[in-house]
């Protein structure tokens, strides 16, 4: 008797959590599909007349450049990440399998790198990106964004330890060199851990709107984060379309967050649970 | 490549496999905070070729103005907010890992958030406390509770707590994600054999689960404390640190002060500061957790 009133007692807890969660963007789902004059008459809480009036999405997709928005951001992602995973997996050779005097002190540095406040030191990594002729330019947040950090540098070394070194031992008795061990055994037995920081960082580049905002002000080169914010800094009167803009950029990653949430839940979970 | 020896391969694949990484390191971390550390004794206004030399003004000024340090005290707000969201956050992963059914898909929902586009986040927010068109309000009516309708990005004594429970919504779960891992690493047996010795569920987690994660918890505390001394994305978008700098964070004033006031010497020595306290803090968790160990 009393387990079960402990299920219900945790369900209902588990419920009210659910839904604090989906409020807010059923309230956004609700709206993004009323006109204009539907809107103005209805409550934040009726159903839209229709889900199929998608009048307001195509309003998004004009007036706010979208697609360009997308292409920019998917540009940025596809070539940070693919520089960011040689990168990580360069490291975590070096560190995971030669011993040399400077390995802790390079992860030392990493450490230490992670405590820098990033927005605040953006005036002298401004200057640099300047000099370089990155500014205004797709290529400066993909140069910020490559360079790997601790977080995944612990993911590849805590896999790298679970790799035999026996494997590396038997292909030098076969002659390979260094670089082909790296490339031909180490670099695709890292997979699992390639897929997690794969998606970590496009997480987190996604996500990211002060560097675009900063290094990117050119309208051509707005990305997802930047141009919602222009969007809705000019619609802002009007929330049944800027609910629809916030449809289109939530529901991409939550489909594709649906379909990949077995490799984001155990990745997290090695990589930070030791 | 195939004709050198090990020994010189060796040296090869460290120097070329280091080089670029620590390059890109050196580059866009050591040496803008080297240069910050540098412009922070420094009266620059961002565009003019000289760099006036001025000692510990900046600090003097951030110590003394008022304006500047009270800033803090939005921080503390999200701090706050940051311990209440690991406390619901453990709860949830000790609810989530008992038997229970569907427990899969209340951790997909509740993790949810933390993979949404924070700007969009932010917006969408901006719509749930918007005191005319808003969805909190509206709720708050169809429930009868008409008296507890507010402005909650418009007053000054509520909006960080607006703020800082968005923060909350978002990563509450990446935390009970890694805080359920963790309870999982612990072994079963342990938990029969407690309940054979006759411990109850509280003493079972006093006893077994709480001393298995505080490392864990620690590890969370640590990015929450940096998490809360470095917001700076929410205010920045939804309030602009109005009304009236009610909603500034240290960070937001730093760079407004930097960009909108050209003071780019006080806006350095206020990143300064912040990095000194982030390593205070920090260094001050670690002497506890190596103090809790022995």
């Amino acid at each position: 008797m009393s387990r079960t009133i402990a299920n219900v007692l945790k369900y209902a807890v588990l419920l009210v959590a659910v839904f604090v969660i989906l409020f807010p963007p059923y309230v956004v789902i609700l709206n993004a599909f009323k006109g204009n004059e539907e809107y103005a008459k209805s409550s934040v809480f009726d159903f839209p007349k229709s889900f199929a009036y998608l009048e307001n999405f195509s309003t998004v997709f004009h007036r706010g450049d979208m697609l360009q928005a997308f292409s920019n951001t998917g540009v940025i992602l596809v070539l940070s990440v693919l520089g960011n995973v040689l990168m990580g997996t360069m490291v975590a050779f070096a560190l995971g399998r030669f011993n040399f005097k400077l390995k802790s002190w390079i992860l030392g540095a990493y450490v230490a790198a992670t405590l820098i406040p990033s927005v605040t030191t953006q005036v002298a990594t401004f200057g640099i990106i300047k000099e370089l002729g990155l500014f205004n330019s797709l290529y400066g947040p993909v140069l910020l964004y490559l360079g790997t950090d601790v977080v995944q540098i612990y993911l590849y070394l805590q896999f790298i330890r679970h790799i035999p070194y026996d494997l590396d031992e038997n292909a030098m008795i076969e002659g390979a060199s260094l670089f082909r061990i790296y490339r031909s055994i180490i670099f695709p037995l890292l997979a699992p851990a390639t897929a997690t920081a794969i998606i970590l960082k496009s997480i987190s580049i996604y996500n990211d709107m002060y560097i675009p905002y900063l290094y990117m002000p050119s309208q051509k080169l707005r990305v997802v984060s930047t141009g919602l914010m222009n969007f809705v800094g000019v619609n802002s009167a009007q929330w049944n379309v800027v609910c629809a803009a916030l449809l289109i950029i939530l529901i991409p990653t939550t489909i594709l967050y649906l379909i990949m949430q077995r490799f984001i839940f155990s990745g997290i979970v090695s990589g930070s649970v030791k | 490549m195939f004709a050198m020896s090990y020994k010189v391969q060796r040296y090869v694949i460290l120097f070329s496999f280091l080089t670029v990484p620590l390059l890109l390191l050196a580059v866009f971390s050591f040496y803008p905070a080297i240069y910050l550390a540098w412009l922070s004794f420094t009266s620059w206004d961002g565009y003019s070729p000289e760099k006036a030399w001025v000692g510990f003004n900046n600090y003097k000024e951030i110590f003394t103005n008022a304006d500047i340090f009270s800033v803090f005290s939005h921080n503390v707000v999200y701090f706050m907010g940051g311990i209440v969201q690991n406390i619901l956050a453990l709860f949830f992963a000790v609810l989530l890992n008992s038997r229970l059914r569907g427990r899969n898909t209340f951790r997909v929902l509740l993790f949810l958030p933390y993979i949404l586009n924070s700007v969009a986040i932010a917006y969408m927010f901006t719509y749930v406390y918007d005191a005319q068109n808003g969805s909190l309000n509206a709720l708050l009516t169809s429930i009868g509770l008409e008296s507890w309708i507010k402005s909650w990005l418009g007053d000054a004594g509520i909006v960080n707590y607006s703020l800082a429970f968005i923060s909350m919504w978002k990563f509450m779960g990446f935390n009970m994600v890694i805080y359920l891992g963790a309870l999982q690493s612990i072994p079963g047996d342990l938990y029969e054999a407690a309940k054979i010795d006759g411990a109850g569920p509280f003493k079972s987690f006093l006893y077994i689960t709480w001393p298995s994660i505080i490392k864990i918890v620690e590890l969370s505390m640590l990015l929450t404390v940096s998490g809360a001394l470095e917001v700076f994305d929410l205010p920045f978008v939804m309030t602009k640190g109005g009304p009236a700098g009610a909603s500034q964070t240290f960070v937001t004033k730093s760079v407004e002060t930097a960009f909108n006031f050209s003071n780019y010497g006080l806006a350095s020595a206020m990143g300064m500061v912040l990095l000194c306290i982030v390593v205070l803090v920090i260094f001050v968790q670690r002497k506890l957790i190596l103090r809790g160990e022995e």
